[in-house]
């Protein structure tokens, strides 16, 4: 929304502020100020002047000498311009003078300064201007010429400013209407905002009783059909019509919002809509059929040609206006072709009507025509605004003299909007506010607002267009309003305290960030939805579980349009935009969610699973040193009571994704917690990624469920001397080396306090088929020295059930 | 006897004073001090004293060798000493060579300002949760006074996934999810990820993050939430940092308003970073709107109190002069390294 600072001066008079003071105080107010332009803010020195005589320039054939009178002396100019001719009257910006910008529409920042110089040795005083060099358009200024110095009509006083006389001499002030105030789209509302915050008299246009004798019914008959979609249908009648101009005082008004004035018709139908922001139609009442206007829903299939001769197609939730016999517009849209005002229009019949806001945006968007009347409609208009605007049109077409108004209007408004009333209650305005307001100080701010307080009952009478005033709340805020923002004290609340802090899941998010930023790893943040292709790009073959994922109805395009079900594409995109643009050594984590449907199409809402995501690529990334990472995680977040199980037999999922050969499935205590693993090279070709990269993936909540146990014992330091045994063993190759450490583990007692790979070797002096592995265990008791059959028998019970495995020592 | 001894003292320290390193003193010390050193040996020579000189002489001797051993051992300080010194000089480095880099990783931007925002209000005792982002239309429009076909649903642009679920596109949502456990008074936060349809440019995403803040209790006042969040700005930017409340309208809240900070850049004096205008939008707030304290189970004429919600990105940007959103998702460690 944006009004003329001119306009709402005209509408309160008292108010006298600058632009700046004007914005600082509506915003404080409530009515937020986007920004505002001064038109005439590079405009300086520039009048209105009559070309007493022309010359040709001496040296130049397209160049002439005029000698120019501005009223309090004659000037001369030299001009190019090819529309110049004597005595036409024209702006001229004298000498030391501004203009906004070049005749080509340009416009430069700060203006252009104009002074006195010689054009090809003649001396020139200034410059006679076009309409782009005053900073505006032949948009809105059709009369003026296409090329050349813009023309007043002849009589044309001179020596006056020509800014001013143009209009250009206003500042436009554009806001941000918030949806609850309907009022505020028409210039009226604002100015009402405007007294109300500056403390000055309110004066809106006074409407008078127009119409002549004749009766508005013997043309035309309205029938309502469908009262839901409108509340309230009203129509008058326009005889004997004169198209021709508006004034120029309507047309610098319309000028000012940006609306290029066409002829008296249309501009009051585009005045009132921006005055009163009550959108209006006009019919040419001759091809309307029967005399009659219908409103009612369009059927099923049903076409229809608008103004813009497009056709339209329709279905039975769209409300049209029909006559008679057929359809003529749109209703709160657009007119149709069929009924639209010509130029030889002889009777119009004018329509202001109130329809329902939430049919007229889904209509508009259905049929993919967004109108300014639709855009004003939507937002869910007063029906008492719709006479006021209606009459005022009428009064305009009187004094504009466009035509003969006929008496009466067809008014069809079955059930009339009432003013509601809310009790007065200070105190609770007070209380919400932690203010002090007195009760008269109340009553003082809502009169500017037109809220009407009765005494006897102790209610206020709030005007139908505050549709936005229902409860207590809003009016505490109307206090607060005028009282000021910025008055209202500031405390701290007081009362019970409540114990602040974190979840134990948000705990261990901080855990995860903290292990993986000291190894290296940085924080990333990807997006949750993604493309079905993500599935082909991963290798995840048809009828995988993984490939059930919660598909948008409305998404940004196929690439945003399922919902993830495992972390991985966000990892591998954010490791290849980084391959590519050459960072090296690259380790990357995420902690955000996946999204498992319980069931599809989803009736309830689905497991909302955080991942822990690490990804890693150059130096040092390798499936050991991933696995590292993971321990230390996985140790600090207090699943350490055992070791966690790393195993390549994948039970779940295959993870196709991952290097057949080097992937595994993390388990802690028989649960699976999340998976490891190279990135599959094909994937990796996928991504453009020409390098190894090492993934894990950890579930939060799985991982949540055992950190929760955890416990911090001390166990004592034991004083007596470790003993070490070294063995080398000859393993067939297909025994992994886990399963060596579980028979430590199994059978190697209380004594047994650690073990340690020290060696793994294949190669030409193992046999085929086998590797040799070597470990060093210790044994230490925490109450005795250990003596060598203590160790002994441990060690016995070892290599016993080494052998069981096919396993041999190495002697 | 007291000449032999006196004799011996000099020579030693004669000796002591010409060593050239701690090696000569070990040969002075086992030469006089030794099994078979001079003094050793006047020692073994005392038998021949007669009894009643002996302890006269005995203590010579011994006055003798505690000055010869102090002796020794001063010079042999003087030599690590020396020795040391010459050490650490041939030690010298240039510290201005590169330093070795720690190879830790970094926090993203969001986080680090995440991290900030809830410190700020857990130190003043708020509960940080968590709510669904996958949710039902209910909790995201329905119960924040936001009903079917109102306006406000348009101008979210919001994600379906049908028509009763929907990602969520505001942490307001969450508002209703404490309000319905009913334990009062609340004070929380809720930080999370929300989606809007809004295409990819440098200040837009159709996934961002916000947070959110309420506080119920019997009294909470617009004055309390003005106080609150201007102790929240002060410890976000700065302490000199001032605030603006500007009405505004939310469906969820009345009185509603926004809050801006004062340009920490100029300081409110106008810059290219607040695009002139010295005040910078930081959050939109206001009271709970008593409708929805009604909803959801809070009668709203015994409770009342405010809520706010603030952009994470938008502060994240803010703070450390990024000046294209889209580097917060594109992950490029060149950009996340400087955090």
């Amino acid at each position: 929304m944006k009004t003329s600072l001119k306009w709402i001066k005209d509408l309160v008079p008292g108010l006298e502020v600058t632009p700046q003071e004007y914005t600082d105080a509506m915003i404080m107010s409530g009515s937020k100020v986007e920004f505002y332009e001064c038109q005439d803010s590079d405009l300086e020195k520039i009048v209105v002047g009559r070309i007493e005589k022309i010359e040709p320039h001496p040296d130049a054939d397209k160049l002439v000498v005029c000698q120019v009178n501005v009223g309090s002396e004659t000037v001369q100019i030299v001009t190019g311009a090819p529309n110049v001719f004597e005595n036409a009257i024209v702006p001229v910006v004298l000498d030391g003078g501004k203009v906004a910008g070049g005749h080509d529409g340009s416009k430069t920042p700060g203006g252009i300064k104009i002074k006195k110089g010689k054009l090809r040795g003649v001396e020139s005083f200034g410059m006679m201007c076009s309409i782009e060099e005053l900073g505006s358009t032949r948009d809105m200024f059709p009369e003026a010429p296409e090329d050349g110095i813009y023309i007043f009509p002849e009589g044309t006083e001179i020596g006056q400013d020509a800014v001013k006389l143009l209009g250009l001499d206003d500042c436009i002030v554009e806001y941000e209407i918030t949806s609850n105030r309907v009022d505020c789209f028409g210039v009226l509302g604002i100015a009402r905002e405007a007294a109300a915050t500056f403390g000055k008299e309110f004066k809106p246009p006074v409407v008078k009783e127009t119409g002549d004798s004749d009766d508005v019914n013997k043309y035309i008959s309205v029938e309502v059909k469908d009262t839901d979609l409108c509340s309230r249908y009203t129509a008058r009648v326009v005889k004997d019509i004169k198209v021709g101009p508006s004034p120029e005082w309507m047309q610098q008004r319309l000028r000012s919002q940006g609306i290029r004035p066409i002829n008296n018709l249309v501009d009051i139908t585009n005045y009132v809509m921006v005055e009163y922001g009550q959108p209006m139609h006009a019919y040419d009442l001759s091809t309307i059929e029967d005399n009659k206007i219908v409103v009612e829903r369009a059927k099923d299939g049903d076409t229809f040609v608008t103004l813009d001769g497009q056709e339209r197609k329709l279905d039975s939730s769209v409300l049209m206006i029909c006559d008679g016999k057929k359809q003529v517009g749109i209703a709160g849209i657009m007119g149709g072709e069929n009924s639209m005002i010509t130029d030889d229009v002889k009777t119009m019949l004018f329509e202001a009507a109130c329809f329902d806001g939430a049919n007229i945006r889904v209509s508009a968007k259905k049929i993919g025509l967004r109108t300014d009347a639709s855009g004003v409609f939507e937002k869910g208009l007063d029906p008492n605004n719709a006479i006021e605007a209606m009459n005022r049109a009428c009064q305009l077409v009187e004094e504009l003299g466009c035509g003969t108004v006929c008496g009466g209007v067809v008014d069809v408004y079955p059930n009339k909007k009432e003013p509601i009333t809310l009790p007065f209650e200070p105190d609770k305005y007070n209380k919400i506010l932690g203010t002090d307001i007195s009760k008269d100080q109340m009553l003082e701010y809502f009169k500017p607002l037109e809220i009407k307080y009765d005494e006897a009952s102790n209610t206020l009478l709030i005007p139908t267009f505050r549709q936005d005033l229902l409860s207590y709340a809003d009016i505490a805020e109307e206090v607060a309003r005028f009282y000021g923002y910025d008055k209202i004290p500031t405390t701290l609340p007081k009362g019970s305290s409540v114990k602040g802090g974190i979840s134990d899941k948000m705990k261990l998010e901080k855990l995860a960030r903290n292990v993986a930023e000291y190894s290296g790893f940085s924080q990333i943040m990807t997006y949750s939805f993604e493309s079905p292709k993500v599935f082909d790009k991963l290798m995840i073959p048809s009828g995988e579980k993984e490939r059930e994922a919660i598909e948008i109805s409305n998404p940004l395009g196929e690439d945003f349009s399922i919902m993830r079900t495992l972390p991985l594409n966000g990892m591998l995109t954010s490791l290849s935009t980084n391959f590519n643009r050459r960072n090296k050594d690259v380790r990357l984590y995420e902690l955000a969610n996946v999204y498992i449907p319980k069931a599809l199409p989803l009736t309830e809402l689905p497991d909302e699973r955080e991942q822990f995501t690490l990804g890693m690529y150059g130096e040092g990334a390798d499936f050991f040193t991933m696995k590292g990472v993971v321990n230390e995680f996985l140790e600090q977040a207090g699943l350490n009571a055992e070791e966690p199980e790393y195993t390549s037999e994948m039970k779940v999922h295959d993870r196709p994704y991952l290097h057949p050969g080097r992937k595994a499935d993390i388990y802690y205590k028989g649960t699976l917690i999340g998976y490891m693993g190279e990135v599959h090279p094909a994937v990796c070709g996928n991504y453009s990624i020409k390098s190894r990269v090492v993934v894990a993936v950890l579930d939060v909540p799985a991982v949540l469920t055992f950190s929760k146990e955890k416990t911090i014992k001390f166990s004592g330091i034991s004083n007596f001397p470790a003993s070490t045994r070294d063995i080398s063993m000859v393993v067939p190759k297909d025994i992994v080396v886990g399963s060596i450490e579980k028979a430590f583990k199994n059978k190697g007692g209380s004594y047994l306090e650690s073990f340690d790979l020290f060696d793994i070797y294949e190669g030409s002096q193992i046999k085929e088929g086998f590797k040799s592995v070597a470990y060093s265990l210790t044994f230490r008791a925490k109450d005795k020295s250990l003596s060598d059959d203590d160790v002994n028998s441990a060690m016995d019970r070892i290599l016993k059930a080494l052998e069981g495995m096919g396993i041999e020592l190495r002697k | 006897m007291k000449d032999k001894l006196q004799e011996i003292k000099e020579k030693a320290l004669e000796q002591i004073k010409a060593a050239e390193g701690a090696e000569t003193l070990n040969d002075i010390r086992v030469a006089i001090l030794g099994k078979k050193g001079e003094l050793t040996g006047i020692l073994k020579a005392m038998k021949d004293v007669s009894p009643e000189d002996r302890p006269k002489v005995g203590q010579m001797v011994n006055e003798t060798r505690e000055a010869i051993e102090a002796k020794l051992a001063e010079a042999k300080a003087a030599f690590e000493k020396a020795e040391m010194e010459a050490r650490l000089k041939h030690e010298k480095i240039d510290v201005t060579l590169p330093a070795k880099k720690l190879k830790a990783g970094h926090r993203h931007p969001n986080t680090i300002a995440l991290e900030e925002i809830e410190n700020i209000f857990i130190g003043m005792g708020y509960e940080v949760v968590e709510g669904p982002e996958v949710e039902y239309d209910y909790y995201n429009f329905e119960a924040l006074n936001i009903p079917a076909n109102h306006p406000a649903k348009d101008e979210q642009d919001t994600f379906y996934i049908n028509k009763d679920i929907l990602l969520r596109t505001q942490t307001s949502s969450c508002q209703v999810h404490m309000m319905e456990q009913g334990k009062l008074p609340i004070r929380m936060i809720a930080p999370g990820r929300v989606f809007r349809s809004d295409e990819v440019d440098a200040t837009h995403s159709p996934s961002f993050h916000q947070v959110e803040g309420m506080a119920i209790d019997k009294d909470i006042t617009f004055s309390d939430l003005k106080g609150t969040l201007a102790e929240f700005a002060k410890e976000m930017f700065g302490e000199d940092v001032k605030v603006k409340f500007r009405p505004h309208h939310f469906p969820f809240t009345e009185p509603s308003a926004e809050m801006d900070v004062s340009c920490f850049k100029c300081h409110g004096k106008g810059c290219r970073f607040c695009k002139g205008e010295g005040w910078i939008e930081i959050l939109g707030c206001g009271q709970v709107h008593p409708h929805v304290l009604e909803m959801s189970g809070i009668d709203p004429n015994e409770y009342q109190g405010f809520a706010f919600g603030v952009g994470l990105e938008r502060i994240a940007l803010l703070k450390y002069e990024i000046d294209d959103m889209r580097l917060l998702y594109e992950n490029d460690t060149r950009f996340l390294s400087q955090f």
